[in-house]
């Protein structure tokens, strides 16, 4: 849940940075990627997530809580049908920011905000994952670095078996709505076991 | 409404002014293509940054 930011709102009052923020996440849903300043790269990340979320649930009534900020019907539809899927194996941190050099007119920072929608599995090839990688195997010493290889495949198979029972959101609309905490729940064991 | 009393001297504001210095950028290298580039950003230079490459973030020299 996003924390309420203090201080002055972007724009000119609460309803104008409503209003930027909706047009950000928009864009975002749209293109993938936008160039902004990076005062509203980190402003929009908490909400553009909390769309995620939304769309990873995948009913009638999230469509239509995510409705009420993105207010274009095909880039919503874009962003449950397209988007969602590839997120449905990460728990959060759906978006990236990377700064790159201020602008030339006011000498602004900016950011490039994307959505991260590569598969988890590849994300072992970045650094990050890398180096946590070798902190984990240097934690396990010596032996594990031997069970590791063979346990990682495993886990992936797992993770692929998981996605492919949960991915029926669009028949279950008119079902209960007990049934949205039992499909997250199911979804967030998949990268628990895949990351073991 | 308060204001000042005495005019500030050319002194004071010389020596108020001499305060006022120019902090050299900092600057890093690029892992990839060894150019100056500033920390925890993508480089302008070759737009990499964390084995990511960004198009947005090069600049030409013109640019700079
Ligand atoms: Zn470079």
């Amino acid at each position: 849940m996003p924390t309420p930011s203090k201080g002055p709102r972007l724009g000119g009052g609460p309803a104008h940075e409503r209003l930027l923020l909706a047009g950000l996440a928009t864009s975002l849903f749209e293109h993938d990627r936008i160039t902004t300043t990076e005062a509203k790269a980190k402003r929009l990340r908490p909400l553009a997530e909390r769309l995620v979320t939304f769309a990873k649930r995948g009913d009638l009534h999230a469509r239509r809580r995510v409705l009420t900020v993105v207010r274009d019907k095909s880039v919503v539809h874009r962003l449950f049908t397209e988007v969602a899927p590839d997120m449905a194996q990460r728990e959060g941190g759906y978006t990236r920011i990377v700064k790159i050099g201020p602008r030339k007119g006011d000498n602004a920072p900016m950011a490039v905000i994307e959505l991260v929608r590569e598969p988890l599995s590849a994300k072992k090839a970045t650094v990050k994952e890398a180096e946590s990688a070798t902190r984990r195997a240097a934690a396990d010493k010596k032996k594990a670095d031997e069970a590791k290889p063979a346990a990682a495949p495993a886990a992936e198979v797992e993770a692929t078996e998981v996605d492919d029972a949960t991915v029926t959101p669009a028949e279950v609309q008119d079902a209960p709505t007990q049934d949205a905490p039992v499909q997250d729940a199911e979804v967030d064991d998949a990268p628990a076991k895949a990351t073991d | 409404m308060a204001v000042p009393k005495r005019k500030t001297s050319r002194s004071n504001t010389r020596s108020r002014r001499a305060n006022w210095k120019a902090l050299p950028a900092v600057l890093t290298t690029c892992p990839r293509c060894s150019k100056p580039t500033p920390p925890h950003q993508a480089c302008p230079s070759c737009g990499m940054y964390k084995g990511r490459h960004f198009a947005e973030a090069e600049r030409t020299e013109h640019q700079a």
